[in-house]
């Protein structure tokens, strides 16, 4: 292998790509070319580096210096002062944005000690941003596949699902269930054929971590589809990638081209009588379809709606057969516990809820992008520290964690730590690991709008208090926007919540009134103005800005 | 069998391992509302009306779907089940339009029934502003209604699993989720066999008959018009459920004494068909099997069935038997025969036909049915058509006497009684084939085998050394399974019995709404004990029949019978207006 | 700007057909790759399929008309799709919804006289990095401005 002076990791993350990084990376090959550098520098194109919002990224290793918001001419500048002559281009160096005008800026404080990296713990994404994602070669430098060769060579299945049982991680699609567990019920089965679905329909709003995470680490997630069909003795992979994700399509099938080339898919792995296959399978755009059950019956060829639980499709899934199916986070955690042990990530996170967690944050905050940190990590060093704030120096109002179907927390849940356990308490939930920072200046019940609105459009249709109630809890929303709902309808509200938590045939009809139910018990006061003809943001148009007179 | 103890409100019942809640709390004397379920479907627990609370669970829990498990603690009736069994239902009835005066499920309708029960005095959402897709009155036998329509699927299922047709499944998503045919066109732009499964099922008015009772009504207070009636062999063991008798039972002298009050001038059996009709196909299966005709020669009485074949297995039409069904082969004889007879001009002859079967509405509207020189069969009424003006006009259903039938339509045997249940043509015509040609008479003229509600049934009969083997299905994805078998080439029939609808007329889709097949059973049992109760059992000894074949028709499969009782078949496809676009 | 630029050779029904009907629950598969051909599934070619695979007509019309993806009449050539989840629309995704109608003088639900684009409303497109975001067919916009989204829309 050639040795090179530097690496440049240009990230090559949907949100970077949008911003021209494709066209970046053209001149930046031009460039180094031009200045005959070819031999001493790589460029290569990674997966999502982060701070997506101020793209696009790329980063000069050794010296692990990130450029942000890169525009053309910053190439040239990168090239000619830093890669030519090994001078750091401080004014494009990615700062973390604090709201309190430029306390940082301007010093030089190495990457590494920034509050945005160094709360940051990288497990799931560990090489996101490191590799290059089309490379195996490059993965397997980087210890990629010694997991499932330990697996299938050194341990019994049973050990591989005690090792995941010991280290408590609880999937990260949302439910935040215990991993080993599920795969103990499955592994105990008997049955011709099982199956490992891997779950990338990602819809939630304000999610887009498994994006990131296929296009950033592909073989990551491969490796634990592989090891998870060891533990419970499936032979047949499938994942689903929302129909929406055609980047991520295009590297998941070409890592799992590349894998069986290698034979680390296929028959025989590792010459063991281990025999693993997968398929990519895409959605076509039903949110819903993220619920397990309904996977499953999109993958059987018919309408996404989610089935009777039990049975639980660990005992009969896919064609009634054992099936597991698990979050992208969730089996690109597996490898690193294989090889660490259960002990090294329990010691990560909290004692209930170990490991870390990939976080999105989005809206109001300096920070937008995607972060992984330990879970337990409070809301305010999220949305202060490695979110770097809230533009403008703006109050903060709430954060709805979770995604669209979580619920909103007002300040004084800043110094909560965000874990499974915790957030379910108080009504809200870890979810997705979206987290959607409001400033002071947003209408609680204009947000709630397109909250609700959501479900409308993604609800199956297929159970009473989903299909009927999701439209009612719109309209009368929306009724509080236009200054034309009753006490009474408030009451409704609350009763009609509570039934569709209560009764809803899946997660997705129970947790769609959470976001309302939190904000009626946190922000009353605005929505009494509503009632009372005002809006107090000044965003509900019909209504007047009549600021606190309730 | 494996028990498991569970606590149903505070009450401990113990109950087979797998049981549902709503099974283990019938066990204990509630009944826990329901309103998706229907016992012989799949669960599928979709309105969440049935929801419990079960200790230490998150959420309520569906009673129709979850099974119990050992030491489960269950409260059916706690104020959170009270809460949202009834936002439920507020949430359906939102979207439903407030007709119940007008509708034809008022006061037997289910989710009317549970408004009531759950204690819904008011509309609490805002009245609904969306619309769904506009009534469908495109067929001859069914009226679909999308705005009353609350997504049970039950009928989806039905007409998917049970009759294997398909024509109709849920469209679109979330709220604008309809029951509807491919391409959202019209169900007679489809291949629906008009069989009216779904009417039978569906909880609610959303799917029902096309109203005969309007033009019946008028015919007799026509005295221009000599209106005479048939009622189908199944008819007298279904009819007492509409007037509150329990199921099984005969109510054959009733149903007449109803009839003559009504006003119709003659009171026939399409009976006398039904053994007419074993005569004709009898003799048209002998003839088959001794010239070499096709085989195996399929029954051709039952609607339903015949739209199926002609859409789905076109080129298996000559399979059919070319014997019309007995509603069409009476149609064809009271305005002919009958009017000869009587000296009646059969122009003002109006045949109304009492019938367990919406399909029959379809068929005596087909336009090759008018051999007579007019509409064979005017009006064809539902059982549950009849029941409605029955009790329009008063009459105490219960308390009527038990009257007889007129002659010479109206004479029968027992034979004929049994069309109504499947397996019963195929016992009648073998009950008559066989002493026809071994000219011996039966010991026993019971065939079993073929009796009940199993889906196919197969039996084989020796005629005095040529062995016929011959198979009956109920329910057309029965039928479908036969037919594959054809195609294949592995069908070693002679003679097959098909009936379109499950259990065959006697749960027919004008049937008494419910129709389980619990029920099927206990009126299939009272068919064989009206038989049983006949002095005649066999079509070829029916007096009248042979008085027919002396006067008119002259012999089995003459000119006159093929003019009059037989008919051909068109092919459909399974795509009818494919060619139209 | 193009993220996934599929080469697609317009596929011959019959053969996309063959191709998946021995395959188990691959509706969606060959109902996507159908939809390659004339941009939308037309009954003729919804009872192609339903007869390839051996289903009814309206099994495969349901699961047309449950996915956003899918599309049952014909559409504009180009299908502008909005994202409305609450990321974008804390992040000005009203301000660029009313950009795209005052260019092309539709709203969602309804295609340009042209017959060249169609405006439709989705639920988050997981481009809330880069929020508020579009997708043009299988192009993917973000950051947008009513000045950007009309700077990309005279780009068709
Ligand atoms: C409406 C709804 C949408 C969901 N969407 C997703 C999703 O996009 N990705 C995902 O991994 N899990 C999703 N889930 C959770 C899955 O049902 C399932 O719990 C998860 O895939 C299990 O994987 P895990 O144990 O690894 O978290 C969703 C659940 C519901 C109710
Ligand atoms: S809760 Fe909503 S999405 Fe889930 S089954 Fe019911 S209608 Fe469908
Ligand atoms: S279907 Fe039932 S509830 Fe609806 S209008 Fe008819 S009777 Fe009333
Ligand atoms: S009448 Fe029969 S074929 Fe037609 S939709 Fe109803 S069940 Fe299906
Ligand atoms: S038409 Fe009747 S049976 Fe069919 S889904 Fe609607 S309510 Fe249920
Ligand atoms: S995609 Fe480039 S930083 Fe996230
Ligand atoms: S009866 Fe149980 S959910 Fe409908
Ligand atoms: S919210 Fe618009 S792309 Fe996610």
């Amino acid at each position: 292998m050639t040795i090179y002076r530097s690496h440049v990791l240009v990230c090559g993350g949907t949100p970077c790509v949008l911003k021209g990084a494709r066209t970046l990376k053209d001149l930046l090959l031009k460039e180094i070319e031009r200045y005959q550098l070819s031999d001493e520098i790589r460029v290569v194109e990674t997966g999502c580096l982060g701070p997506c919002d101020d793209g696009p990224v790329l980063i000069v290793y050794p010296e692990g210096a990130m450029y942000s918001k890169l525009k053309p001419t910053d190439i040239l500048k990168i090239v000619e002062h830093h890669l030519l002559k090994g001078r750091i281009v401080e004014e494009l160096v990615f700062r973390e944005r604090k709201s309190s005008a430029g306390a940082l800026q301007g010093s030089a404080v190495p990457l590494e000690q920034e509050k945005y990296l160094s709360l940051q713990k990288r497990v799931v994404l560990r090489n996101c941003g490191r590799i290059n994602p089309d490379s195996i070669d490059e993965y397997i430098a980087n210890n990629g596949y010694l997991a499932l060769g330990q697996a299938v060579t050194t341990l019994t299945s049973d050990q591989v699902v005690k090792i995941v049982a010991d280290s408590k991680l609880q999937g990260r699609g949302g439910a935040g269930f215990p991993t080993g567990l599920k795969w103990s019920f499955t592994a105990k089965t008997t049955s011709d054929q099982k199956y490992i679905i891997c779950n990338a329909d990602e819809g939630e709003p304000g999610t887009f971590k498994d994006r990131l995470i296929m296009e950033g680490d592909p073989h990551g997630i491969i490796e634990g589809m592989a090891i998870a069909g060891y533990a419970v003795g499936a032979s047949q992979g499938i994942i689903y990638i929302r129909g929406e994700y055609g980047l991520s399509i295009e590297r998941m099938k070409n890592a799992i081209k590349q894998a069986t080339d290698y034979g680390l898919l296929g028959k025989k792995i590792l010459g063991t009588e281990f025999n693993f296959e997968i398929d990519v399978r895409s959605g076509a755009g039903a949110y819903v379809c993220g619920e397990e059950t309904a996977l499953i019956e999109s993958l059987e060829g018919n309408r996404g709606e989610p089935r009777v639980k039990p049975p639980f499709p660990g005992i009969a899934g896919l064609w009634g057969k054992p099936t597991i199916v698990n979050n992208v986070e969730t089996l690109a955690n597996i490898a690193p516990i294989i090889l660490n042990g259960p002990e090294w990530f329990r010691s990560i996170g909290t004692e209930n809820c170990p490991g870390t967690k990939v976080f999105t944050m989005l809206g109001d905050i300096n920070n937008q992008g995607l972060v992984e940190v330990p879970m337990g990590i409070t809301l305010r060093e999220i949305v202060y520290e490695v979110g770097g704030g809230i533009p403008g120096g703006r109050g903060f109002k709430m954060a709805q964690t979770g995604g669209t179907s979580g619920g909103c927390l007002p300040s004084e849940f800043l110094d909560m730590p965000m874990d499974y356990d915790t957030l379910s308490k108080v009504g809200s939930a870890l979810g997705s690991g979206a987290m959607l920072i409001i400033d002071d200046t947003h209408c609680i019940v204009d947000v709630l709008k397109s909250f609700m609105k959501f479900f409308c459009h993604e609800s199956c249709g297929k159970c009473t208090p989903c299909r009927e109630g999701t439209t009612r809890l719109y309209e009368i929303v929306l009724a509080l926007s236009e200054g034309t709902a009753t006490d009474t309808e408030i009451q409704l509200l609350k009763e009609l919540s509570g039934a569709m938590q209560l009764s809803a045939l899946c997660g997705l009809g129970q947790s769609a009134p959470n976001s309302l139910l939190t904000c009626l018990n946190f922000f009353a006061d605005e929505f009494q103005a509503h009632l009372n003809g005002q809006c107090p943001s000044g965003i509900c148009k019909n209504l007047t800005i009549e600021s606190e007179a309730v | 069998m494996e028990m498991v103890k569970v606590t149903v409100d505070n009450q401990q019942v113990e109950v087979p391992k797998g049981s549902t809640i709503l099974e283990a709390a019938k066990k204990v004397g509630i009944k826990i509302p329901t309103l998706c379920y229907h016992e012989d479907l799949d669960v599928k627990a979709m309105c969440r009306i049935c929801v419990v609370e079960v200790v230490g669970a998150r959420t309520l829990q569906a009673a129709c779907s979850q099974p119990v498990s050992d030491g489960m603690v269950i409260i059916t009736n706690s104020p959170a089940v009270r809460r949202a069994r009834k936002i439920n239902l507020e949430l359906l009835l939102s979207n439903h339009p407030q007709d119940c005066l007008n509708c034809v499920r008022n006061q037997r309708c289910e989710l009317q029934s549970l408004a009531d029960q759950l204690g819904v005095q008011q509309q609490r959402f805002r009245p609904k502003t969306k619309t769904k897709s506009p009534r469908d009155e495109s067929t001859a036998a069914l009226i679909r209604d999308p705005e009353k329509c609350i997504l049970c699927r039950r009928c989806v299922e039905v007409c998917h699993q049970v009759q294997s047709v398909g024509a109709i499944s849920p469209a679109n998503r979330g709220i604008d989720t309809e029951i509807a045919p491919a391409g959202g066109v019209d169900l007679n732009d489809v291949a629906c066999v008009q069989c009216g499964q779904c009417s039978l099922v569906c909880p609610v008015g959303a799917i029902y008959e096309q109203d005969h009772t309007e033009r019946v009504w008028s015919a007799l207070a026509d005295s221009s018009k000599h209106v005479v009636v048939q009622t189908a062999p199944a008819i007298r063991v279904s009819i007492g459920e509409e007037f509150g008798l329990e199921p099984g039972q005969v109510s054959t002298g009733k149903l007449v004494a109803a009839l003559r009050r009504l006003g119709f001038a003659r009171v026939f059996d399409t009976d006398f068909t039904a053994d007419l009709t074993i005569i004709e196909e009898g003799h048209e299966l002998l003839e088959r099997l001794n010239k070499g005709g096709t085989l195996p020669m399929i029954t051709s009485c039952s609607p339903g069935w015949i739209k199926f074949i002609e859409h789905f297995y076109p080129e298996y039409l000559a399979h059919l038997s070319t014997c019309k069904s007995p509603q069409q082969m009476f149609g064809a004889l009271a305005k002919t025969y009958y009017a000869e007879k009587t000296g009646i001009d059969p122009k003002d002859i109006y045949v109304v036909s009492i019938m367990p079967c919406t399909a029959k509405k379809y068929e005596c509207g087909r336009p090759e049915m008018t051999d007579s020189g007019y509409a064979d069969v005017d009006a064809a009424l539902t059982t549950r058509e009849l029941a409605k003006m029955i009790r329009l006009a008063g009459i105490d259903f219960a308390s009527l006497p038990e009257e007889e039938y007129d002659a010479p339509l109206g004479i029968s045997t027992g034979a004929a009684v049994i069309f109504g249940a499947s397996g019963g043509v195929m016992e009648a015509a073998l009950r008559t084939v066989y002493e026809v040609v071994t000219e011996e008479t039966l010991a026993s003229v019971d065939f079993k085998a073929v009796r009940g509600l199993e889906g196919i049934k197969e039996a084989e009969v020796d005629l005095k050394g040529t062995k016929v083997k011959v198979a009956v299905a109920n329910g057309l994805g029965n039928a479908r399974k036969l037919m594959d078998l054809i195609k294949e080439g592995k069908a070693d029939y002679q003679f097959i019995e098909i009936m379109c609808c499950p259990g065959g007329c006697i749960g027919g889709g004008g049937q008494p709404i419910p129709t389980t097949n619990a029920i099927r059973e206990k009126r299939i049992k009272a068919i064989y004990d009206a038989d049983l109760g006949l002095p005649l059992r066999k079509s070829h000894e029916n007096p009248a029949v042979k008085t027919l074949y002396e006067e008119f028709l002259k012999k089995p499969l003459g000119e006159k019978s093929h003019h009059l009782l037989h008919t051909d078949y068109t092919k459909r496809g399974k795509y009818p207006e494919a060619a139209n676009r | 700007m193009t993220v996934t630029s599929c080469n697609i050779q317009k596929p011959n029904l019959g053969e996309v057909i063959e191709k998946y009907k021995e395959f188990p629950g691959s509706l969606l598969d060959l109902l996507h790759e159908v939809q390659e051909i004339d941009g939308y599934l037309s009954r003729d070619v919804m009872q192609q399929i339903a007869e390839g695979l051996g289903i009814s007509e309206s099994k495969v019309y349901g699961v047309a008309t449950f996915y956003s993806l899918f599309k049952t009449a014909p559409t504009g050539q180009f299908i502008i799709r909005i994202c409305e989840s609450a990321p974008c629309h804390i992040r000005g995704a009203q301000e660029v919804l009313e950009a795209i109608e005052e260019t092309l003088g539709i709203k969602p639900g309804e295609t340009t006289l042209d017959g060249k684009f169609t405006l439709e409303f989705t639920s988050c497109l997981g481009l809330c990095g880069v929020a508020p975001a579009i997708m043009i067919n299988d192009q993917v916009y973000g950051n947008l401005t009513s000045d950007r989204v009309k700077e990309v829309l005279l780009n068709f």
